[in-house]
């Protein structure tokens, strides 16, 4: 590596691959409770479950992040890092905080940990993705500022760049509209309202910021294409990105008592939301078409080309499926959100933290690019996971088409448990589908290990 | 990418159209502020303070972990935005205080061991939300 404090991104990296076992895991009992349903249960029941399956996704991604800009402003501002040392410090802070509450999720009943962490005092616990005690949320503002400031002063003293310019922007949006968490009132249509500028500024706003500058960067780095270019392209995609995500937020205000003019306004703005993600997918064909140099990490490379397809597929073409008002009326609330969100998730933001990784992690051991064989395991695991997650994807797809039919198209329907019922079959795969992407996980960490010759970076 | 296009255009292109975007969606959340009243019930919120204490118990015991409210939550058990008019506030409490059902092989709700005072409230909840006009969403009373 080009600057000795980069190395503190080795840390967050290896944490977040920890977190995401943990999430698949978490996964995989949740994917087995939905057909047999007493699986686990009281010792584990499924929101307990689930807390752990999208606080450690949240979680390590946000580990990832971080991880990434320390490794990129370093070398994109051509200094060494304002502080290593704050660095490594806020990295044992956060994971610690990370581990604490998912030890308070599985050892403590929900309602006895909100007494225990001071819930009382501000209310902000008990909703979806922010389920998190007060303390946590208040270690992330904290963890998340220091690191923006170890950031930004680093971008301050050097150069500066597009791609730390947008991605400096990703992040500041980040933690900005993470302090809507702590805003929670009785009234339930205004809390779902905030709710959003949490949770849909953050995956189809800010977090496409990072994800574009994080994609930029590596694929400079592995193509060689002039930086000209692509910070460019760059602008471009997160111009689309905000004009058409920002009020595409108007497509979760369609039935939670919200104005009916949200129907029109989010309809028109999100259907556009795939442009972007479209753009992303050329950027990347074009830039890696368009290469000047062979970089010896494929690997890389092809991590590289998967965010670009599967972040439209789905973030872009799934979430276009349900997201017309009046296509959103009987999809709301059904599987079909659960198709989008995991493909959506994996195909934008843990294939772009994995692209970093499999770029980075290399060169902070010291070398050029993983042996061949251990390229090879990774591309393996690659195709794995990748073709794992269409799977359950398609099926999740499938279980939600019959389970809207069953229950709101049809002319007697049925209660939302004998729909479930019908729809097992699905379920069933879904989880084998789930069992291949651990595989593909296993393959991916034993690739870590796997010696040979290799070129001094 | 003509030659004439050149990166600091790109940029004052992303600046302006993000402030400018942002700017009509602060003017319709202005603008949502302005008509929610009329559809959120928050005069109930005022006259019984049970609603407030069932939305607490509502989030404290985390039930969007299994299931939906207005079709936000997890996909596992039922919509409970209307269970109100689906159910009533009877079959609502009883059903809470026989969980789990223990039957072999069946999706499990755990025992919250609510007082009767607590149950009044999250019934009180749930009668709040399913009267908040969601445009007539969910297509039918299954949710």
């Amino acid at each position: 590596m080009q600057y000795k404090s980069q190395a503190v991104a080795r840390l967050y990296f290896i944490a977040a691959i920890g977190l995401f076992v943990a999430q698949i895991l978490f996964g995989l009992i949740m994917g087995l409770q939905y057909v047999v349903g007493d699986f686990l249960f009281p010792a584990i029941p499924f929101n307990v479950a689930r807390m752990v399956h999208t606080n450690a996704l949240i979680v390590w991604l946000l580990m990832g992040f971080m991880g990434a800009a320390y490794y990129m402003v370093p070398e994109e501002s051509e200094t060494e890092l304002f502080s290593p040392k704050l660095a490594v410090l806020m990295f044992w802070v956060f994971l610690a905080a990370a581990a604490l509450t998912v030890l308070g999720y599985l050892l403590v009943p929900y309602a006895g940990l909100a007494k225990m962490t001071g819930n009382d005092l501000l209310p902000t616990m008990g909703r979806e993705f922010l389920e998190q005690p007060l303390p946590t949320k208040v270690g992330i503002v904290v963890v998340a500022l220091v690191f923006l400031f170890n950031i930004t002063m680093t971008v301050l003293k050097g150069k500066k760049t597009a791609i730390s310019l947008v991605l400096l922007l990703g992040l500041w949006g980040l933690a900005l509209f993470f302090l809507f968490s702590f805003y929670n009132p009785d009234n339930v249509v205004k809390d779902k309202f905030y709710w959003w500028w949490v949770v849909h500024l953050w995956v189809e706003g800010v977090w496409e910021l990072i994800l574009g500058a994080i994609l930029a960067f590596v694929l400079i780095k592995v193509t060689g294409v002039d930086r000209e270019v692509i910070e460019k392209w760059l602008y471009v995609i997160v111009t689309l990105t905000l004009i058409t995500g920002i009020i595409g937020t108007g497509h979760h205000y369609y039935w939670i008592g919200t104005p009916e003019y949200w129907q029109w306004w989010g309809s028109i703005f999100s259907a556009l939301e795939p442009i972007p993600f479209f753009a992303m997918t050329l950027f990347a064909f074009n830039m890696v078409n368009r290469r000047r140099r062979e970089h010896p990490n494929k690997a890389a490379t092809l991590w590289a080309l998967g965010t670009g397809v599967m972040s439209f597929l789905g973030a872009g073409v799934w979430g276009f499926l349900h997201t017309l008002a009046p296509v959103n009326f009987y999809t709301h609330g059904t599987q079909i959100t659960a198709a989008h969100g995991h493909m959506a998730f994996y195909g934008a933001y843990v294939m772009v933290v994995l692209t970093m990784i499999s770029y980075a992690m290399p060169i902070l051991r010291g070398r050029a690019a993983n042996p061949g064989k251990a390229q090879v395991a990774e591309m393996w695991a690659f195709w794995l996971m990748t073709v794992s997650i269409v799977f359950i994807t398609l099926f999740l797809t499938a279980a939600g088409i019959l389970q809207i039919w069953l229950q709101r198209v049809a002319a007697t329907p049925m209660s939302f448990m004998d729909a479930q019922d019908q729809v097992a079959l699905f379920y069933w795969m879904r989880e084998w589908a789930g069992v291949v992407f651990l595989t593909g996980l296993v393959v991916y960490i034993t690739s870590f290990f796997v010696k040979g010759e290799t070129a001094k970076a | 990418m003509a030659g004439t296009f050149t990166t600091s255009m790109a940029r004052n292109m992303f600046f302006g159209g993000t402030v400018f975007f942002l700017l009509v969606f602060l003017a319709l959340t202005f603008q949502n502020e302005q008509i929610i009243p009329q559809r959120d019930q928050r005069a109930q919120l005022d006259a019984n303070p049970a609603i407030a204490a069932g939305k607490k118990l509502w989030e404290t015991n985390q039930c969007i972990g299994c299931h939906t409210l207005l079709g936000e939550g997890a996909y596992f058990a039922p919509e409970l935005g209307n269970v109100y008019k689906r159910r009533g506030p009877e079959f609502i409490k009883a059903w809470i205080k026989t969980q789990p059902t223990n039957t072999p092989g069946r999706r499990q709700m755990p025992q919250f061991n609510f007082t009767e005072q607590q149950l009044d409230e999250l019934v009180a909840f749930l009668k709040y939300v399913s009267e908040i006009n969601t445009s007539n969403w969910p297509p039918n009373i299954e949710g």
